[in-house]
């Protein structure tokens, strides 16, 4: 996803652009997870500042490779079960309205009236009309097709080529070289393998999700809804199994629910603990789904980096590499607002936003091994 | 007292009920879990009774063989060693530190879940029918030919009926005679192989006996009841409005194209369809056994690559009858003596082996003259709907193959919800992979049947799982970073 981001927008700005995987389009994280594209669940700072571009990239593409990827504008509603909880909830919103996001409290009484079938002790909840959702495979593939990119899939990026004086010159893969001024790392997890083959480090890491997917039915299910304790987790630094169950009708029919967070490197065995608690939490939320049947589930492996900010910008330690990867539990949703940066960043202008918190080497301050 | 180990078979076929039994008469404990209603799997589900008119040779022989094994079944459950858990429809095996976990639901509603511990499994769970699209192939009328083989059991195939039996595979004989044999009018026999070919390709043959036997046979029964076989042919359309009127069949040339000139039309109200059988291999995938192709793979003992789990019978490939009988033999064996800590004895089941070698040489022969006719995925029109489920046609498969980048059965999947569905494209997946142009690869189904989310939600703790929540296992993998909120 993030890498038909940056085509789309280089493309747009003019430049030559090849995209280069070794699988199919949306062979990785992107067909594995799903497509919230959220402000609700961030909290002020560089990430939210990126989700509001973000955002607003998305509702322009709505009319063109976005219709093709079932965007939908259809907000999402955060509910909290006890007072303590809505309390913490209200204050957490009060804080993103000030950084510029819709966060409109909704009482236990109004609840009924967005959600019909939400359970019914619920204290309360917060609606963020700005939360949308797109089909991640259909994304990327629509963006790059728009783009109109000459796509090499099934092809092996195996070393980046630099010349004498240390600047990228292109990339060795496994059917030819292809040279190129400027190489963007958009490889997801595997980001920090791309790196090192440029010869720099950059700690991207896995962390496992399982969806949740039922039968298709009816919409019973008209925003993204989940729960409070969802907020706390993104930026949890636990390894343990945190699930917070985003429940949510998708256009072609079934609910999706999802997703759990583990670090477990990269095992993609069923983990039935994991996907029990997505079905329990889910039912607490709208208790007509228990006897609903999910029909798979699928995992995935989002790349998170240790600071929990993706890698965004040019890499002073191999002039011409440009990093943008490390998305974590957000790169559909971050991807236009990142495809739109690198363009800025690759054409030489000043980008929309600053880049520093994205900066690709901020990890070598921490004693690393870098080469 | 010294307890039994304990051994579940999922799949009360042939392969498992030989298995089971084999383990039963050798001190281990086996409960026997099948959705089915009784045991017997596909094969000893057929309908005998129309056939035993005359009990031919060969019906005779595999008659005796299932009263063996029912005789079996019966005095183990007597005993108290064997239980056979009838309705019980697996959804997941997994594994728990030093055990496995059987989770079922109970048909036919298939709302309640239960589990069963074991020490091993024995994955039995056969295969499922290959069908390949073609222009009409959704209306009502158009019958898998094992679907015709159950509506033959349940008596609903009328004597007048017309049907026409058509695909590809050994499968389609016995589907044929056994229509005629209830009363059914067979106008055509459409096979787009040459079974000619089989003898020139089949050395083995000759040094089996039976099977020739067995095909001397239907042939014998297709004249009987005046059965056209239309060798080398293929079905192009099925026609109707509401339901099936006519199908139209072409013949074949050597390179399996359609003859110009050719086509001609057949009326029926019936048309019973396949292309083969797929292996059942959902459970195994997930405990993470490794595949060979599209099969489980096993070794000479039948065991896959994750300790405690054999598998035999149509999982491991599709062989017929009397191959599922011996690899079930052979697992059931190995596993009885695997699991109290001993060394199997192999030339102990040396007779088996020897049938297992045998039959497999065979089906090996049977699927190069079986195999789908050259051209098959070109000739479905871009408006024949190949996913049923989703309702995608082969031309947005095709142009997602073309313009979107989907290169394998999972883009494909989700640039075009092929196989998103119910059926989870265990029905579309042949046909789409054959319009994208990559190999028939067994799909990811962490869920062998749709579970309830109420199910789920209320499975039992599994303490000392391996991935229970909270596992310290990567703990390494952490981080430094301060806790943030
Ligand atoms: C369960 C789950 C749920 C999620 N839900 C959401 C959500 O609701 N909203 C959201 O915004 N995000 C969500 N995410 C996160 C999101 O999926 C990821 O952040 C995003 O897909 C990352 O996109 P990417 O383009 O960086 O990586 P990928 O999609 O993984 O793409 C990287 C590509 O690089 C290729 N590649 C790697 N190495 C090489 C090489 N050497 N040569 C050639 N090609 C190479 C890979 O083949 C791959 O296709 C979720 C993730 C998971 C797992
Ligand atoms: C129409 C037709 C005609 C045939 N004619 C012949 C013939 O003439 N000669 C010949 O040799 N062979 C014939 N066969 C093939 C023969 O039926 C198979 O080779 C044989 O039955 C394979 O045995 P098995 O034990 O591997 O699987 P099966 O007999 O298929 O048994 C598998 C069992 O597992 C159960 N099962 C599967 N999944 C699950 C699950 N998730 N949970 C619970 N239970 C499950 C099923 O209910 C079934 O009872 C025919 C097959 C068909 C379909």
């Amino acid at each position: 996803m993030v890498g038909a981001a940056c085509a789309l927008y280089a493309a747009r700005a003019g430049l030559d652009v090849r995209v280069v995987d070794r699988g199919p389009v949306a062979g990785g994280t992107t067909g594995a997870g799903e497509g919230n594209l959220l402000v609700s669940d961030k909290e002020p700072g560089p990430e939210l500042e990126l989700a509001l571009l973000s955002a607003r990239l998305w509702e322009r593409l709505a009319d063109g490779p976005g219709a093709a990827a079932e965007y939908e504008p259809k907000g999402g509603l955060v509910v909290a079960r006890t007072p303590a909880a809505l309390a913490a909830l209200t204050e957490f919103a009060a804080g993103q309205r000030a950084a510029g996001v819709l966060a409109e409290p909704v009482s236990a009484a109004e609840l009924p009236d967005l959600e019909p079938h939400l359970a019914a002790d619920l204290a309360g909840g917060v609606h963020y009309p700005q939360d949308a959702q797109v089909m991640p495979a259909l994304a990327a593939a629509h963006l790059l097709r728009a783009c109109g990119a000459r796509l090499h899939t099934g092809r092996t990026v195996t070393g980046v080529i630099r010349g004498p004086d240390g600047t990228v010159r292109g990339v060795r893969t496994d059917r030819g070289d292809l040279s190129a001024p400027a190489v963007v790392n958009a490889a997801g997890t595997w980001g920090g393998d791309l790196a090192a083959l440029a010869g720099v480090r950059l700690p991207v890491l896995p962390r496992r999700g399982f969806v949740l997917v039922t039968e298709p039915l009816p919409r019973l299910v008209r925003h993204k809804v989940y729960a409070a304790d969802y907020v706390a987790d993104v930026a949890s630094d636990s390894a343990a199994l945190r699930t917070s169950p985003v429940v949510e009708g998708t256009a072609a029919g079934p609910v999706l629910i999802g997703a759990s967070r583990e670090r477990v490197g990269f095992d993609r065995s069923l983990s039935l603990p994991a996907v029990r608690a997505l079905a329990a939490g889910a039912i607490g939320l709208f208790p007509f789904l228990e006897r609903v049947r999910a029909l798979r589930t699928y995992a995935g492996f989002r790349p998170y980096l240790p600071d929990h900010l993706p890698a965004i910008g040019p890499d002073p330690r191999a002039p011409g590499l440009f990093h943008a990867c490390g998305h974590e539990g957000a790169g559909i949703g971050l991807a236009t607002g990142t495809g739109r940066l690198i363009a800025q960043a690759l054409t030489g202008g000043t980008p929309e936003l600053d880049l520093t918190p994205f900066r690709p080497e901020r990890f070598d301050a921490d004693g690393g091994d870098t080469p | 007292m010294s307890e039994r180990v304990h051994l579940a078979v999922v799949g009360a076929g042939p392969a498992g009920l030989a298995g089971a039994l084999a383990a039963a008469s050798r001190g281990v404990r086996v409960t026997l879990v099948d959705a089915g209603d009784r045991a017997g799997g596909q094969f000893y589900r057929q309908p005998a009774p129309a056939l035993n008119a005359r009990r031919p040779q060969a019906l005779h022989h595999q008659w005796r063989t299932w009263r063996r094994l029912a005789d079996g079944l019966a005095r183990h459950t007597e005993a108290g060693y064997l239980t056979h858990l009838t309705g019980h429809h697996v959804w997941c095996v997994q594994r728990e530190s030093d055990s496995l976990a059987v989770h079922a639901l109970l048909g036919p509603e298939q709302e309640e879940g239960v589990t069963v511990h074991a020490d091993a499994v024995l994955l039995a769970t056969g295969g499922y029918e290959r069908v390949l699209p073609f222009p009409g192939w959704t209306l009502p009328g158009v019958v898998t030919a094992g679907g015709a083989q159950a509506m033959l059991k349940g008596g609903l195939v009328l004597p007048g009926r017309t049907v026409v039996v058509a695909g590809t595979g050994p499968l389609l004989l016995p589907v044929a005679t056994g229509l005629a044999a209830a009363g059914a009018r067979v106008a055509a026999l459409v096979e787009s192989a040459s079974p000619a070919a089989l003898l020139r390709r089949a050395p083995g043959l000759a040094a089996q006996p039976g099977k020739l036997a067995e095909g001397v046979w239907y042939a014998g029964l297709l004249a009987r009841h005046r059965v056209p076989v239309l060798a080398r042919h293929t079905v192009v359309a099925a026609h109707g409005t509401d339901r099936l009127t006519a199908v139209t069949v072409a013949a074949l040339d050597r390179t399996g194209r359609i003859r110009p000139g050719t086509a001609r039309r057949i009326p029926c109200d019936t048309l019973a369809v396949g292309h083969g059988m797929l292996p059942h291999t959902d459970l195994a995938e997930t405990l993470g056994c490794a595949l060979a192709g599209t099969a489980v793979r096993v070794d000479a003992e039948q065991r896959t690559d994750v300790p405690g789990v054999w598998a035999a019978g149509e999982a491991t490939g599709v062989g017929g009858a009397a191959l599922a009988l011996a690899e079930g033999h052979i697992a059931g064996r190995s596993a009885a003596a695997r699991m109290r800590g001993t060394v199997p004895d192999p030339p102990a089941w040396a007779a088996a082996d020897r049938a297992r070698t045998r039959h497999r040489a065979f089906s090996t022969a049977l699927d190069t003259v079986y195999a789908p006719p050259a051209g098959w995925a070109e000739r479905i029109p871009d408006d024949t709907v190949v996913c049923r489920c989703e309702e995608v046609t082969a031309g947005e498969v095709r142009t997602a193959a073309r313009t979107l980048g989907a290169t394998d059965l999972r883009s494909a999947k989700l640039l075009t919800r092929a196989g998103m569905g119910w059926c989870q494209g265990r029905m579309c997946a042949p046909a789409v992979a054959g319009l994208t142009g990559c190999p028939l690869t067994a799909a990811r189904r962490p869920f062998a049947r749709p579970v309830p989310l109420g199910v789920l939600a209320g499975l039992p703790d599994a303490p000392d799982g391996p991935k229970a929540p909270g596992a310290p296992e990567d703990r390494a993998a952490d981080d430094s970073s301060p806790a943030q909120q």
